[in-house]
């Protein structure tokens, strides 16, 4: 058992390593005096000085977040009516709808959002249409927390609010909603990442009009690669970090009140 | 008037059916079971009366009531659930206060009703306490006072024993029937629990595929069961083929091949040739040495076949000369002694003429 | 009572509408009937200058190709080029799925062996850099395999003193296989701990007690109860890799196209339309047939299992 264990460690160990270590170069590098992504010239923060004077940057920052806000939003209502319809009631088209934008290639769901913004609604592409298709992937997500939860629940807990005089309404506002909160919380969290993290499918519903974060990433690694990319990549892990964390903590009182589990005793 | 009324209800899943055109009534203040074997329809018959599934067809009256139509949180019927289905993110007060809140009681009323009940259970100071913060006896008083505290016409109590030990389900069966007893609220049990059965309720209707087989007090179920299904769920039986020579008002002659007549009280609807199995309690047997001087008339010589001992009690199953197996019971009344007789004695096994009940197929 | 019945249908029904209907109705509008919208275009011909020409000729126009037509699914099959490019995106695919797996397995395994109070960290430390921008992973790996890096330099004095080399790791398919592994890494690693972490320890003592040695206890225990993960992580990583563009886009030569870059060409490279599209489909077909394949494989392995 032991020297198995200290196999396991070491393969594990080189698994991590190649996690991190990449991404700890990007870090280490946007602190690196040189335009040069090769030796350690000692340490700046011109690059994320430059980052903030960058204008088009900073729009493309704003409307990332104006994207992902509007769109965890939507996801998130929708997704959790889907998550509790798909738990609750025996549904045949609504699950496929549901789940197949999240196992599909992402590049199907953007060429044919693309075709079907162009041709049938004939609209400009842009921030709308933008929001649009990351609602669209985000609400299977959403609605794959939710249902998860709603698994793990004792089902009998919400006829025993309507046998104890409750309707059909006060039984959600009183018990199913505050019970299933934190994986509404969670998806919302996770939708909002998704969003600002989407490459494939901004890519082919963006307009040309505005910036997006990730296509100017994008543009700025395929055409001239400065370490202003260090720099914005470590801020956008930053904020992912930080998400992960709220949402983690969020997860991690859920299971504390026990609710997670089941209630048999 | 019947408190409760359930009349010709039917309830089909597809093509299996589940609950097959049973009529029950319940009077106030019962303590009454349904028991049957798993999937014999006494949960769906309970659903149905609390209003989360519906008959396709028969009626089920509330005081004379139809409650067809009317929602589960609409009538005056409250559940205590296998799983307690305590609200997690509640605190067992407000768990109790849940249901005075939806009925509209103002928040003095529903404070000093929330402490009469919780004292009611002997949880006075658990009232801040979440549900995951308790003992699953505890849990289970919680969903007994969160149940009863808007007193409603009845409750309805889904095999809310099952998920506790033996030990601690023998202690709150005691005060599950004091509970009754004080509140006066009228219980309908369900159970698969036969010796639960027994103990707690005023009367049982014994339930099998959908079908009510039998209703009544607890020793006629088990003295008097009225066929072979009831016989032989409730409690340990032994049963002969027999076959009905002579039928008095007062007892029946019974033919057992190769064995010889029996005697047993009489039962109504039965006639001469009719075909079937003479059933015994193993406790209502008697087992002696064959050389013992025989008293009672339905008597028989054996060899014991095998013996089971669990300590008060040792049943020895007796093999008779027509290859027919009866159990007979004999406490073991002499301190430290296992049992009187060894497999492959010979003994004679005797019971009262009133004791054995015909049963036909 | 019958009447009372009726009511209760009609408001389960009003229930079940006001909850599944607008997630229904958005998908039907934004995910359907896009996805019918592909399969029509896929029949339809290019307009002159990209896009797609007219489905009804235009009053007094020449006649010409307008309506449907299959010319886009005969053109890819009339092009031994395009079944290669499949080939190869299905070689990628199912290398960076073996590659994932021999990585992954070690580190779940480990995961689901260790105390219970560590194993949410070690697994959120999977996840961790995951949730990273995927672009930024990608470039990442731009760092460290461009030519003047650390690690090429060192790469290619080792293959110096082997009197080989020099060679360049950046855009070569050896970068793209870098770069898929790393991207889909977590995908695999997941569900192997999901199925690994429910496995009864019991079993290996009882197969310890009954003889097996380390190596047996794995092969003949282990490995097969843990096949249901196993083909859900393939099925997670195979498929996202068959579609993917931005890998290759980024890290890969001229030469190492796959379908995703292709049907991206299509779209806003060359604008054509109707044979984008219809490499889509063909893309959606070989997910279908992947996913179809991997569950029923699951399935069997479950069955398997149950019959041990």
């Amino acid at each position: 058992m032991k020297r198995s264990n200290k196999w396991l460690w070491s393969a594990a160990a080189v698994v991590y390593a190649f996690l991190y270590i990449p991404l700890a170069i990007v870090v280490v590098y946007s602190f690196n005096d040189s335009r040069l992504n090769a030796e350690w010239a000692g340490f700046t923060l011109s690059w994320y000085k430059a980052l903030f004077n960058n204008k088009e940057m900073l729009t493309a920052a704003r409307n990332s977040l104006i994207i992902a806000l509007s769109a965890s939003l939507g996801a998130t209502v929708l997704g959790t009516m889907a998550g509790l319809a798909i738990h609750r009631y025996k549904l045949k088209v609504l699950p496929v709808l549901v789940f197949t934008p999240v196992a599909m290639p992402e590049i199907l769901l953007g060429v044919s959002l693309l075709l079907f913004f162009l041709q049938v609604l004939n609209l400009t592409l842009g921030m709308i249409s933008i929001i649009i298709a990351h609602t669209t992937f985000c609400i299977g997500f959403v609605a794959i927390i939710v249902r998860a939860r709603l698994q793990g629940m004792d089902e009998s807990i919400f006829e025993a609010a309507r046998d104890l005089g409750a309707s059909r309404w006060q039984t959600f506002r009183l018990v199913t909603l505050p019970l299933i909160l934190p994986a509404v919380i969670a998806g919302a969290l996770m939708s909002f990442t998704l969003s600002i993290d989407d490459f494939v499918i901004t890519f082919f519903t963006k307009g040309v009009g505005e910036p997006i974060l990730p296509i100017q990433i994008y543009t700025m690694i395929k055409v001239a690669v400065t370490p202003e990319v260090n720099a914005i990549s470590t801020l956008l892990m930053l904020l992912t970090l930080i998400m992960i964390i709220i949402a983690s903590k969020l997860e991690g009182s859920a299971a504390s009140d026990g609710i997670s589990r089941k209630e048999t005793g | 008037m019947a408190l409760l009324e359930i009349r010709k209800v039917t309830r089909r899943f597809g093509s299996y059916t589940a609950v097959d055109n049973v009529s029950i009534s319940v009077e106030t203040g019962e303590f009454f079971t349904l028991l049957g074997p798993s999937g014999c329809g006494k949960t769906t018959l309970l659903r149905m009366i609390a209003g989360f599934d519906m008959p396709d067809s028969g009626q089920i009256l509330l005081d004379g009531e139809d409650m067809m139509g009317t929602p589960p949180e609409k009538r005056p019927v409250h559940t205590v659930f296998q799983t307690y289905a305590l609200f997690p993110h509640m605190t067992v007060s407000d768990n109790i206060s849940f249901p005075l809140k939806m009925a509209g009681n103002t928040p003095r009323d529903i404070q000093s009703r929330v402490m009469e009940a919780l004292d009611n259970v002997r949880l006075s100071n658990f009232g801040n306490r979440f549900p995951h913060e308790l003992s699953g006896g505890q849990k289970q008083r919680v969903a007994f006072a969160r149940g009863l505290v808007n007193r409603p016409r009845l409750l309805l109590l889904d095999e809310p024993l099952g998920a506790l030990d033996a030990k601690l389900r023998e202690e709150m069966q005691i005060e599950l029937i004091n509970l009754q007893k004080n509140v006066g609220v009228t219980f309908v049990f369900v159970t698969h629990a036969q010796n639960e059965a027994l103990a707690l309720s005023h009367r049982i209707a014994v339930m099998n595929q959908g079908n009510v087989e039998q209703v009544d007090e607890p020793s006629k179920i088990y003295g008097f069961p009225r066929n072979r299904f009831v016989a032989d769920f409730i409690g340990k039986i032994s049963m002969i083929n027999a076959l009905v020579v002579e039928t008095t008002p007062s007892h029946l002659k019974l033919d057992i091949a190769e064995l010889g007549e029996v005697t047993t009280i009489s039962k109504e609807g039965i006639k001469v040739g009719d075909k079937g199995v003479m059933a015994i309690r193993p406790e209502q047997v008697r087992i002696s040495h064959p050389s013992d001087e025989v008293v009672l008339k339905n008597h028989f010589l054996g060899t014991v076949h095998d013996l089971l001992y669990v300590g008060d009690v040792t049943t020895y199953i007796v093999e008779l000369a027509n290859g027919a197996h009866i159990k007979a019971l004999l406490p073991n009344s002499a301190p430290g002694r296992a049992k009187f007789f060894e497999v492959g004695d010979r003994v004679g096994v005797s019971w009262r003429q009133d004791a054995g009940i015909f049963l036909n197929d | 009572m019958i009447k009372g019945n009726l009511k209760r249908d009609k408001e389960n029904r009003i229930a079940k509408f006001l909850v599944s209907g607008p997630p229904l109705l958005f998908l039907i509008v934004f995910f359907a009937a896009p996805s019918l919208i592909m399969i029509l275009t896929s029949f339809r011909f290019p307009g002159e200058f990209g896009g797609l020409a007219p489905l009804v000729s235009p009053a007094g126009a020449a006649p010409g190709e307008f309506g449907l037509t299959p010319e886009a699914y005969q053109f890819f099959f009339s092009n031994v080029l395009y079944a290669e490019i499949f080939l190869k995106s299905f070689g990628v695919a199912a290398a960076t799925t073996l590659i994932c797996l021999i990585m992954a397995y070690p580190l779940a395994l480990l995961i689901a062996r260790s105390e219970k109070r560590f194993r949410n960290l070690m697994v959120l430390l999977v996840v961790l850099p995951f949730a990273s921008n995927f672009l930024i992973r990608i470039y990442a790996w731009m760092i460290i395999l461009g030519p003047e890096s650390g690690f090429s330099h060192a790469v290619n004095a080792v293959l110096g003193a082997f009197g080989m080399g020099p060679v360049t790791l950046l855009f070569s398919p050896f970068a793209v296989m870098v770069g898929m592994v790393y991207v889909h890494l977590p995908f695999m690693v997941l569900p192997l701990y999901t199925n690994l972490e429910k496995h009864d320890s019991s079993l290996l003592d009882a197969a310890l007690d009954l003889g097996a040695s380390a190596w047996q206890r794995f092969w003949l225990i282990t490995w097969p109860l843990s096949l249901p993960g196993v083909f859900s992580g393939a099925a997670l990583v195979f498929i996202p890799v068959l579609g993917m563009f931005a890998v290759p886009d980024i890290l890969g030569g001229t030469g190492d196209i796959l379908i995703g870059n292709l049907i991206k060409d299509q779209f806003l490279g060359t604008r054509d339309w109707p044979f984008g599209s219809a490499l889509s489909i063909m893309l959606t077909l070989a997910v279908l047939s992947v996913a179809g394949l991997a569950t029923w494989f699951a399935r069997s392995a479950i069955g398997s299992v149950h019959k041990v």
